[in-house]
């Protein structure tokens, strides 16, 4: 089957977040196939290369970047959520004249229409952290 | 792109202590845009986002109940309310600001069955 994972929940703060992880690794090691992560709300965070979790606590960045590279997951990042949370690629940065990008690689900023599309061709889409 | 998926958006947040009110309308309207049919359903504290009469203004937010009168410009126009959301808030579907379907709680397990995809905020 066709999934797509929408994640609203914190990388740092809600456990939930590791719940979408798992469940993601569960549903490629089943077999089904992951059309598209979309992150919205606070779950853009898990996009920041900037987060340094202590090092006895998972790292959920890089959890979800090492299972994209093994699977070629499209990790998506709504561009409105990220950018008022401070997660900018290099495009952004320029924009909001910041100082510098923090987008982790593996991951993309784009629009809800990213959502819709996700809706529209995936069996299932499951929330986490509503 | 299959545009044919309907889609039901369940809100149970209520619309001012979390940006999830504003962030599920935005979907909404956008799967609204993608030409996919969007039904709404307000449960628990998320009936709080329906009402009549809202003031944010000191806390320098934007009426939520302004947001919910584009609902009808997208072609949204279902839009249910669980009897015991009410019930539990102690209101009637008079004190909202838009027209709504009241349905029974068990109601909701068809709702979720009739669509293709089910979103929660």
């Amino acid at each position: 089957m066709k999934f797509s994972l929408v994640i609203h929940s914190s990388p740092v703060s809600q456990q939930s977040a590791m719940t979408a992880y798992r469940y993601a690794k569960c549903l490629l090691d089943e077999g089904h196939q992951i059309f598209r992560v979309f992150y919205y709300g606070d779950g853009v965070l898990v996009a920041n290369q900037q987060i340094a979790p202590p090092q006895d606590e998972d790292n959920l960045p890089e959890l979800w970047q090492t299972l994209a590279k093994d699977h070629e997951l499209d990790l998506v990042v709504c561009i409105a959520a990220a950018v008022k949370r401070g997660v900018l690629d290099a495009n952004e940065a320029k924009r909001y004249e910041k100082p510098g990008a923090n987008l982790a690689q593996g991951f993309e900023l784009s629009g809800l229409g990213q959502l819709a599309e996700a809706i529209a061709v995936s069996d299932r889409v499951i929330t986490f952290g509503a | 792109m299959d545009n044919k998926k309907s889609v039901l958006i369940l809100n149970q947040s209520p619309p001012y202590s979390t940006s999830k009110a504003r962030e599920s309308l935005d979907v909404a309207l956008t799967c609204s845009i993608f030409e996919m049919p969007v039904s709404l359903a307000f449960i628990g504290d998320g009936v709080l986002q329906l009402l009549k009469g809202q003031d944010p203004s000191c806390l320098n937010m934007k009426k939520h109940e302004a947001m919910l009168t584009a609902l009808p410009m997208y072609d949204i126009e279902n839009i249910f309310v669980t009897q015991s959301a009410l019930s539990s808030n102690g209101l009637s579907a008079e004190d909202l600001a838009i027209p709504v379907k009241v349905i029974a709680d068990k109601g909701l397990s068809d709702l979720i069955q009739q669509h293709d995809a089910v979103l929660t905020f």
